[in-house]
C-alpha cells in the first residue's frame, strides 16, 4: 500500500523532536507498547502487545533510519513479524516543516508491503485502518507534547516554528508491530531552518505503523 | 420405466442425512486419545529457510511434538508424487522438482507448509505454532506465469531454468500455417483464463491413526479417491504397504477436483500418528483452504482462427502459458495438455489444429484440475474466437456455428487433436437452446432495454467435453501413471437385499441414489433394498475415484458388469430350482421365468438358495451371490451442449446482470433427471462465477490478496437467474448404459456464453475484448475508455 499524510503538532520543533526520541512518551502514545529499545541512534527495536477483542498477540521488529537530514527529514525502513499474522516491511519518507501559525508540520509518504494472513485478509482494509491508527497515535502525541508546552507556558513559542515533521514510518503493513520499519528516503532538506530542527523521530511513526499493523493483524488473524 | 428405475426422478436417498445434520464428515470423527495438528505455513511467496527454532513451541503447554522437514527426512519420508508425466516438444520429460510434505530449505508459495505442531487441543497447537521461529531470507518472487518465463525472472528451481516445467505441443504446425495462408479472414484473441480457488463447502481435513497392536495405519481424509491416496501415500511418501494402510473418505462436502490430489497434510498426520502413537487430526480453517487447496485455470493464451470467405473454419492455432504454481500437484501436467488441447476441435470440423503449451512454475499455490479441468479453458478460447470471427465477418454467431458443426452422420468422427467422438447432434441441441432462449426475439428485448438505458447482449457457447476418463492404455500412452478403470462389487444378501461397493466416491453427486437406481432397475428389487457403499479402502475392492464426470460412465458401467454376473449366476441357480435348461430361463422384473410358462422364482428366492444351498447345483456352482467387476472404458464419452446467456449492463455502474440463462445438453442416457439438473445448476453457477465474480489475485511479490470471502467473490443465488435447462439425447455407443456424464458441463459452457453476451452488449461501444471476471469495475473502465475514445473521434 501507499499512504501519504501530514500532521500538525502544536509544539516547537525541538520539543517535538525530543518527545519523539523519548521512549517513555512513545510508550504512552502507542497502545500496548511494552518496550522500545534504542540499539543505536539509527537502530531501534520495539515490542507491542496488541489486543483486539479476545485476541492478544505480541509483535516485534526492527527499524532503521537513514538519510538523516536533521531538521528536514529522513528515511525510515523496517520490518517486523507477528507470528501467524504474517509480516510487514516498508519505508517512509518524512519531511518536517514549520507552520505559518507556529507548530510543526510533519508530512510523510509511506510504501509498505504486507505478507501472510495480513495480505490475504486485510489488504483492502489496510489503508483505512492504518490511517486511523496514525491519527490515533498523533492525537495522543499532540495531546501529550502540546499539553506539556501549554503547561510550560511555552505554547506560544512552540507555535512559532513549524516544526515537526515526523516521519512516519509507514509501513503499515506489517504486522509486526512495533517493528515495522518503513523506509523512506528523504532527505531532503538541507539546512536547518532556524529553530531547532525538528526531526521527528521515526520511531514514532514506526511505532504507530507497527501498531496499526498489529491491530489489523489481530483483527484478521483471529 | 419404474418409479425408481433408470430415468426416474428419484429424490436423493442421502439428502435426509445431510439436511438433518446427520452426515459424518471427517471433522465429525474423533478418535480416542486424539491430538490436534496445526501447520505453520510460509507467509513469504519465496524465501530460503536458514533455520527453524522449535524449542519454545515444543515447551509450550499441551504440546506433544513439533516436527519439521528434518524429522520427516530422518524417517525416510518421500516427497509428494506427480501422477502424470508430459514430454516436451523435444522429447525430454517434464521437469519434476521435489515436492516435500514440509518445506526443507526453501518455501515457494504463501501457504507452503513449514512445520507441524501436535498438541492436546487445537488452540494449544495454534498458540505453540506462533512460537516457532523460522529464519526466512526472503527471495524475489514471481506470481505471473507470463512474467516468470521471461529472462531475469526469479527462479524457483535450479533444475527448471526459466521456470519451465515443459514446452509441449499437439498437432502439425506446418499444416496449420498452410491453412492460415489460405484464409480469407483470421480472428485473433489474447485471452486470460482467470485463476480460481475451488472453495468446496467443507474444508479439507485429515485424521491419522496408528494401531500399536497390528502396526496398521488409518487415514480419514476429505478425498474424492481414497484408493488413489492409499496408493500414492503408501507407496511413494510413507512407504506403508497397502495391507497395513486403510484410507477412509467418509461424507465429503464437495470437491470440484480440489480433493482428488494427495496433499501434504494427509501424509503429515498419518506419519505423525505413528511417531506419537496417538491419533492426530488436522482440519483446515478457511484461510488455509485459500492458500493450500489446489487452484484452477490460470492460462494466458494467444489464439487465432482461420476462416474461408464463407466462414468455414480452416485452422486453429493456440499458444498457451499455463501456470503450474510452486510445485506440481498430482495431476497438474495433464490439465493444460491432454485435457485441454485435445478439446480444441470442439463441436466443429476444423481440419487442422496446432496447440503449444508452456507450463511455468511460479510462486503461487499449485494449480490442478478444477471442475472441467482444461475443457473450460479450451471451450472458452474456441467460443470466444468463434464469436469474434462472427462479429468481424458480420455473420450471425449461431449461423457461423452451424456452418462448422460436425455433421450428424459423421460419427465416429476423428478430430485432428487425437479424440474420436462416438456420437452427438449439435444442430438439434443448438436449435433447442435457441428456441428456449427466444433467440429470434432478442432484438426486441435489446431495444426495450435500450429505452431503459441498459445495454443488453446475448451470447452463445457450444461445447464438447471428453469425460469418463479413459481407456487405461490410451491414458498411459499419454503419460498417466495410473490406470483409469473403475471397480464395483455387488453383494447380494441372503434375503435378496443388495449392497453395492463402488470405487466411485460421492461428495455431492448423489451416487447413493443413482447407483441404487441402476441396481433396482436391473434386479427388479425395491430401491430401499439397495445400499451403496463407497469411500473406504477396507470395504471397496478397488477404485480410481471421482473426477472428470466419470462416475456413471465408468463406475456405473462397472456396477452394470457386476450386476450382469449376478444375474447370470442367478440364472444357473434358477434353472436348477425350476428344473429347466439355463437357456430357457429369462430374467425379467425381478423374476427368473421359464420361457413360455408361468413357472418362476423371484430374485429373493434365488438369493436365499445361494446362501442356504440345500437344493443347489453344488457340483457346478459355488454358493453365495457376490460378484465384482472392473470396467476399463473403450473411449472417452463426449457430452456436448449449447448454452445461451443474456445480460443487461448498466452503463453508469458497469454492473452486469445475468437476466436469462438457457442450457441444452446431451449427456447420453439419463438415469436420474433430478440429479442431472442439480449437477447442471451447480456447474452453471460455478461457470457464471468465473465469468462475472471469481478471481484469485496475487500481488507482484506473490502475496495472495484474495485470501478470504471479503475479496474472493463467490456467486450467490441472487447472482443468477432461474435456469432454463433441457436435454437432447444421443447415446454413448461404447458403454453399457449409453451414458456420457454431466458433472462439469455447466462450468464448461457458461463462462464463454456469459462473456460472449457481455461483449455483445458492449460491442456498440467498440469494445471487442474483456477478460474474466467481467466485474463492475472492469466493465465500467472499458465503457469509460471507449466512450472517451468515441468522443475524441
Amino acid at each position: 500500500m501507499d499512504m501519504t499524510g501530514e500532521y500538525s503538532i502544536p509544539a516547537a520543533r525541538q520539543r517535538v523532536w525530543e518527545a519523539l526520541n523519548d521512549p517513555e512518551i512513545l510508550k504512552q502514545c502507542i497502545p500496548g507498547c511494552e518496550e522500545i529499545e534504542k540499539l543505536s541512534p539509527v537502530e531501534w527495536t520495539a515490542k507491542v502487545t496488541a489486543k483486539v477483542g479476545p485476541v492478544k498477540a505480541k509483535f516485534g521488529g526492527k527499524v532503521t533510519l537513514s538519510d538523516l537530514d536533521p531538521p528536514n527529514g529522513y528515511t525510515i525502513t523496517g520490518e517486523g513479524t507477528g507470528g501467524a499474522a504474517g509480516f510487514a516491511k516498508g519505508g517512509a519518507k518524512v519531511k518536517l516543516s514549520d507552520e505559518a501559525a507556529g507548530g510543526t508540520l510533519l508530512s510523510y509518504t509511506v510504501q509498505a508491503q504486507v505478507g501472510g494472513k495480513l495480505a490475504q485478509i486485510g489488504s483492502r482494509l489496510i489503508d483505512g485502518a492504518s490511517r486511523k491508527m496514525a491519527d490515533d497515535f498523533f492525537a495522543r502525541f499532540a495531546a501529550i507534547v502540546g499539553g506539556e508546552a501549554a503547561k510550560a507556558g511555552a505554547a506560544g513559542e512552540a507555535a512559532a516554528e513549524p516544526a515537526i515533521s515526523p516521519a512516519p514510518p509507514a509501513a503499515p503493513a506489517p504486522p509486526p508491530a512495533a517493528a515495522a520499519a518503513p523506509r523512506s528516503e528523504p532527505a531532503a532538506a538541507p539546512a536547518a531552518p532556524a529553530q531547532a530542527s525538528a526531526r521527528l523521530s521515526p520511531i514514532a511513526w514506526v511505532v504507530a505503523l507497527a501498531v496499526i499493523v498489529i491491530v489489523i493483524l489481530y483483527l484478521f488473524a483471529h | 420405466m419404474s418409479e425408481t428405475g433408470i430415468g426416474a426422478a428419484v429424490r436423493r436417498k442421502e439428502d435426509f442425512r445431510f439436511l438433518t445434520g446427520q452426515g459424518t464428515y471427517t471433522d465429525d470423527i474423533n478418535r480416542p486419545g486424539q491430538l490436534h495438528a496445526v501447520i505453520l505455513r510460509s507467509p513469504h511467496a519465496h524465501a530460503a529457510i536458514r533455520g527453524i527454532d522449535t524449542a519454545a513451541a515444543a515447551a509450550a503447554a499441551g504440546v506433544v511434538a513439533v516436527f519439521t522437514a528434518k524429522d520427516m527426512a530422518a524417517d525416510g519420508v518421500g516427497g509428494l508424487p506427480c501422477g502424470w508425466q508430459i514430454h516436451s516438444k523435444d522429447g525430454s520429460p517434464m521437469i519434476e522438482p521435489p515436492h516435500p510434505a514440509l518445506a526443507t530449505d526453501r518455501v515457494r508459495h504463501v501457504g507452503d507448509p513449514v512445520a507441524v505442531v501436535i498438541a492436546e487441543t487445537k488452540a494449544q497447537a495454534r498458540e505453540a505454532a506462533e512460537l516457532i521461529a523460522v529464519d526466512y531470507q526472503p527471495l524475489p518472487a514471481v506470481a505471473s506465469a507470463a512474467e516468470a518465463q521471461k529472462p531475469g525472472a526469479p527462479q524457483l528451481f535450479d533444475a527448471a531454468p526459466g521456470n519451465l516445467c515443459f514446452d509441449w505441443h499437439l498437432g502439425d504446425k506446418a499444416q496449420a500455417d498452410a491453412a492460415f495462408a489460405r484464409a480469407a479472414h483470421v480472428a485473433k484473441l489474447d485471452i486470460v483464463n482467470n485463476r480460481l480457488i475451488p472453495n468446496a463447502m467443507e474444508p479439507r481435513a485429515a485424521i491419522g491413526e496408528y494401531d500399536k497392536a497390528t502396526g496398521e495405519y488409518t487415514l480419514y481424509t476429505t478425498s474424492q479417491n481414497p484408493h488413489v491416496i492409499r496408493l500414492l501415500m503408501g507407496a511413494f511418501v510413507l512407504h506403508i504397504p497397502e495391507h497395513k494402510l486403510r484410507v477412509v473418505a467418509p461424507d465429503v462436502g464437495g470437491g470440484f477436483g480440489s480433493k482428488i490430489y494427495h496433499y501434504a497434510e494427509e501424509a503429515i498426520v498419518t506419519w505423525a500418528a505413528g511417531k506419537v502413537r496417538r491419533p492426530v487430526k488436522w482440519t483446515a480453517d478457511r484461510s488455509e483452504s485459500f492458500m493450500s487447496d489446489a487452484h484452477g485455470r490460470d492460462h494466458a493464451t494467444h489464439a487465432e482462427l482461420a476462416l474461408d470467405k464463407d466462414g468455414k473454419f480452416l485452422g486453429l492455432k493456440v499458444s498457451t502459458i499455463a501456470n503450474m504454481g510452486g510445485y506440481l500437484s498430482t495431476f497438474a501436467p495433464a490439465i493444460p495438455t491432454y485435457l485441454y488441447a485435445t478439446l480444441l476441435a470442439g463441436t466443429y470440423t476444423t481440419p487442422v489444429i496446432y496447440c503449444e503449451v508452456k507450463a511455468i512454475f511460479t510462486n503461487t499455490v499449485p494449480v490442478d484440475a478444477y471442475r472441467g479441468a482444461g475443457r473450460p479453458e479450451a471451450t472458452y478460447i474456441l467460443e470466444r474466437l468463434v464469436d469474434t470471427a462472427a462479429r468481424e465477418m458480420r455473420i450471425d454467431p449461431a449461423e457461423l456455428r452451424r456452418r462448422n458443426f460436425i455433421p450428424k452422420d459423421a460419427y465416429p468422427y476423428q478430430t485432428p487433436v487425437a479424440l474420436q467422438y462416438d456420437s452427438g447432434d449439435y444442430f438439434t441441441t443448438l436449435d433447442k437452446a435457441l428456441a428456449a432462449a427466444d433467440y429470434a426475439g432478442f432484438a426486441r428485448r435489446r431495444d426495450e432495454a435500450a429505452r431503459r438505458g441498459k445495454l443488453r447482449g446475448i451470447g452463445l457457447a457450444t461445447y464438447i467435453e471428453a469425460c469418463g476418463i479413459a481407456p487405461s492404455a490410451v491414458a498411459g500412452s499419454l503419460g498417466a501413471r495410473a490406470g483409469l478403470y473403475e471397480a464395483a462389487e455387488i453383494r447380494v444378501h441372503p434375503t435378496g437385499s443388495v449392497t453395492v461397493f463402488t470405487g466411485s466416491h460421492s461428495h455431492g453427486q448423489g451416487h447413493e441414489t443413482t447407483f441404487a437406481q441402476l441396481v433396482a432397475d436391473r434386479l427388479g428389487i425395491p430401491i430401499e433394498n439397495v445400499e451403496v457403499s463407497h469411500g473406504d479402502t477396507d470395504k471397496i475392492p478397488f477404485g480410481m475415484g471421482t473426477y472428470g464426470s466419470r462416475s456413471l460412465a465408468v463406475g456405473g458401467s462397472a456396477i452394470v458388469k457386476a450386476l450382469d454376473k449376478v444375474v447370470a449366476k442367478g440364472r444357473k441357480i434358477a434353472a436348477h430350482l425350476l428344473e429347466a435348461a439355463e437357456a430357457d430361463i429369462q430374467f425379467k422384473d425381478g423374476k427368473y421365468v421359464v420361457e413360455g410358462t408361468d413357472r418362476a422364482k423371484s430374485f429373493g428366492e434365488v438369493a436365499l438358495t445361494a446362501y442356504v444351498p440345500h437344493n443347489y447345483p453344488i457340483e457346478e456352482l459355488e454358493p453365495g451371490l457376490d460378484e465384482s467387476a472392473f470396467y476399463d472404458p473403450k473411449n472417452f464419452t463426449f457430452p456436448s451442449g449449447a448454452h445461451v446467456a443474456e445480460v443487461e449492463i448498466d452503463r453508469d455502474t458497469g454492473i452486469v446482470e445475468l437476466v436469462n440463462f438457457t442450457a441444452c445438453d446431451d449427456f447420453g442416457r439419463i438415469i436420474n433427471p433430478l440429479i442431472v439438473e442439480g449437477q447442471v445448476h451447480g456447474g452453471l453457477v460455478q461457470g457464471i462465477g468465473q465469468a462475472l465474480l471469481e478471481n484469485c489475485v496475487y500481488d507482484p511479490e506473490g502475496q495472495l490478496l484474495t485470501g478470504s470471502y471479503m475479496d474472493y467473490c463467490m456467486p450467490r443465488a441472487s447472482d443468477v437467474p432461474s435456469f432454463a435447462v433441457s436435454t437432447n439425447t444421443t447415446l454413448c455407443t461404447h458403454n453399457p448404459l449409453g451414458v456420457k456424464g454431466c458433472g462439469e458441463a455447466g462450468a464448461i459452457g457458461a463462462p464463454a456464453a456469459v462473456m460472449n453476451a457481455v461483449l455483445d452488449a458492449l460491442s456498440p461501444l467498440g469494445i471487442r475484448h474483456l477478460d474474466m471476471p467481467a466485474s463492475p469495475e472492469r466493465v465500467w473502465r472499458a465503457i469509460q475508455q471507449h466512450s472517451l475514445a468515441q468522443a475524441a473521434e
